[in-house]
C-alpha cells in the first residue's frame, strides 16, 4: 500500500540516492542498504546513542530518524573521519587515551563529541559530561573517554591556531 | 523494531499541511521531532496510515520577542531553546527546563510545540507553560484561536488541540524584570522522564511574594497548577515554614500513577520535595 520514495542525500561528502518505504529507519539505511556499518545498533529505542550520527549540523540518533526525513540532508558517519589515511584528532584522542575497551559505543561516541567540539570547542571536564550523556558506555567509566575528547580538543584548537 | 507502513508527506507550509490533515482524517499523524511518535510507532502502541512532517515549514521555527511577548515556533528544537540569548536573557527558566529534558541528541531533535501538544504529564514543558502563564496559537483550515496553557491540558495524551488543528506557536508573555525561577527535576538517569518536578515563577517585594505559579510534572493525568499552595504563599512573607506548607498543599493535589520510578506515596513526597527546593531557588534568584 504504500509507495517506496527515492531520497537524496550527501553522505560523508558523496551524494546518495536510496530507494525506501518511508517506514525504513536511517540505521538500517546506512547500515544495510549503504554498508555503512560504522553507526552501531545497541537499544533501538533512542537512549544508548551507539547509532549517532550527525545530520545537518545536529547530532542525532538514526534508530529514531526516518531516512525520508533526510532528503537532500548533509550526513556525517564515522566512516568520514579518517581523512587520506590520517585519523581525526578524535580517533586518535579515543586511540591514545584508551577511551575505548570493546568499541562497540565508540562511533557513535567520536561522532558525537564531533559536533559537541564545534559548538564548544574547548569544554570543560564538566561540560563533556553534559554534552556526551546521550553516549552510554558500558566498558570504560567515561573517565578516559573524556580524555579523549579532551585531547582532540586541545590538538584541535593546536592546528586551526 | 520497524514501524507499521505509513505514507510520508512533508508539505512545505501551513496550508498545505492544514489540507493534508483534512484530507487524511483520522489516519493522519503530525511528525515533529519525532523522538515520542516514532518510539510509539516502532512498540506499534500509534499506527497512523499517514504522516506528515512538519519539519519543513520555515514559518513554524524561531524565537522573536515583540511587544513584551517571547514568540516561539512550534517547531523550535529544545537545543534552539537552550543557546537562545532571548530565552537566556528574558526568561531563563525555559533555557533551564530545556537543559534538563532528556539527552542532547533528543534535544536536537525534539520540539516545543511537540512536547506540549503531546499531552504526556511526563513532559517537561507543560509544566514550564503554565508557570510562565503561556498560550498556544492552534490553527485549523477554518482559522485560529489562542489557549492558554491553563486549562489546556485536560487528561493524559488529552489536551484542548482538535484533530484537525496544528500548534503553530507557543506565546511567553515576558517575566517581569527581577522574577525569581526553577526548575527542579529529580530523574534517575539522563534520558528519564522526572520522577517529580516542579516549575515556579516569584515575584519578590521586600521578604513578601507579590506573585508566585507553582506547578508541577508527572504528579497526576495531567500537568498540575498548585493553585491552594500558590494562594498561601501570595501576600505574604516567605519562611522556611510557609515554604513548607506550600508544599504539604501541592502534595495534596497529587495523584501519580505508581511506576518503575516508584510508588505514588514516594512520588508525592519527592513532589512536595521538589516544589520547596523550586521555591528555595526561585526566592534566592529573585530581585527584592
Amino acid at each position: 500500500m504504500t509507495r517506496k520514495q527515492t531520497v537524496s542525500f550527501k553522505l560523508n561528502g558523496k551524494t546518495v540516492d536510496v530507494v525506501v518505504e518511508p517506514r525504513e529507519l536511517l540505521i538500517h539505511t546506512l547500515r544495510e542498504k549503504l554498508l555503512h556499518t560504522g553507526p552501531h545498533i545497541g537499544c533501538e529505542t533512542s537512549h544508548c546513542g551507539a547509532c549517532t550520527v550527525d545530520l545537518d549540523g545536529m547530532s542525532v540518533k538514526s534508530c529514531t530518524v526516518l531516512t525520508v526525513q533526510c532528503q537532500d540532508a548533509d550526513v556525517l558517519t564515522i566512516e568520514g573521519f579518517e581523512q587520506g589515511g590520517t585519523l581525526h584528532a578524535l580517533q586518535e584522542g579515543f586511540t591514545t587515551q584508551h577511551g575505548l575497551q570493546c568499541g562497540y559505543c565508540t562511533p557513535g561516541m567520536i561522532t558525537r563529541a564531533y559536533r559537541l567540539l564545534k559548538e564548544i570547542p574547548n569544554p570543560s571536564e564538566e561540560e563533556i559530561r553534559y554534552w556526551m550523556a546521550g553516549n552510554l558506555c558500558r566498558c570504560t567509566g567515561y573517565q578516559n573517554i573524556v580524555k579523549a575528547v579532551q585531547y582532540a580538543a586541545t590538538k584541535l584548537a593546536a592546528t586551526s591556531a | 523494531m520497524i514501524p507499521r507502513e505509513f505514507d510520508y508527506h512533508a508539505p512545505q507550509s501551513v496550508p498545505d499541511a492544514l489540507s493534508l490533515l483534512q484530507q487524511f482524517g483520522d489516519e493522519a499523524k503530525l511528525l515533529a521531532g519525532g523522538h515520542s511518535l516514532l518510539p510509539m510507532m516502532k512498540m506499534r502502541f500509534a499506527q497512523p496510515g499517514h504522516l506528515i512532517d512538519l519539519a519543513r515549514i520555515p514559518e513554524l521555527k524561531g524565537i522573536r520577542e515583540s511587544g513584551g511577548t517571547i514568540h516561539i515556533g512550534a517547531m523550535t528544537t529544545e537545543n534552539e531553546l537552550i543557546w537562545s540569548k532571548v530565552l537566556q536573557e528574558k526568561c531563563p527558566l525555559l533555557v533551564e527546563g530545556a537543559r534538563l529534558i532528556s539527552d542532547p541528541q533528543v534535544r536536537y531533535k525534539g520540539t516545543i510545540g511537540g512536547d506540549i501538544s503531546h499531552g504526556d504529564p511526563a513532559n517537561d514543558h507543560p509544566a514550564l507553560m503554565l508557570a510562565l502563564g503561556a498560550s498556544f496559537v492552534l490553527k485549523a483550515a477554518s482559522g485560529e484561536r489562542v489557549v492558554p496553557a491553563d486549562g489546556f491540558f485536560v487528561g493524559t495524551y488529552d489536551t484542548l488541540m482538535k484533530p484537525d488543528e496544528i500548534m503553530t506557536e507557543i506565546r511567553i508573555p515576558v517575566p517581569a524584570p527581577g522574577t525569581g525561577y526553577c526548575y527542579a527535576k529529580l530523574k534517575r538517569k539522563i534520558g528519564d522522564f522526572a520522577t517529580a518536578a516542579a516549575a515556579v515563577t516569584l515575584r519578590m517585594k521586600g521578604e513578601v511574594v507579590q506573585e508566585v505559579a507553582i506547578a508541577l510534572t508527572n504528579a497526576g493525568a495531567t500537568p498540575l497548577k498548585a493553585r491552594a499552595a500558590e494562594d498561601a504563599l501570595r501576600g505574604k512573607a516567605m519562611t522556611d515554614a510557609s515554604i513548607a506548607q506550600a508544599a504539604g498543599l501541592a502534595m495534596g493535589i497529587c495523584d501519580p500513577a505508581a511506576d518503575q520510578r516508584g510508588d505514588a506515596e514516594y512520588k508525592r513526597a519527592m513532589t512536595g520535595e521538589m516544589a520547596q527546593r523550586a521555591l528555595r531557588m526561585a526566592r534566592s534568584r529573585a530581585s527584592r
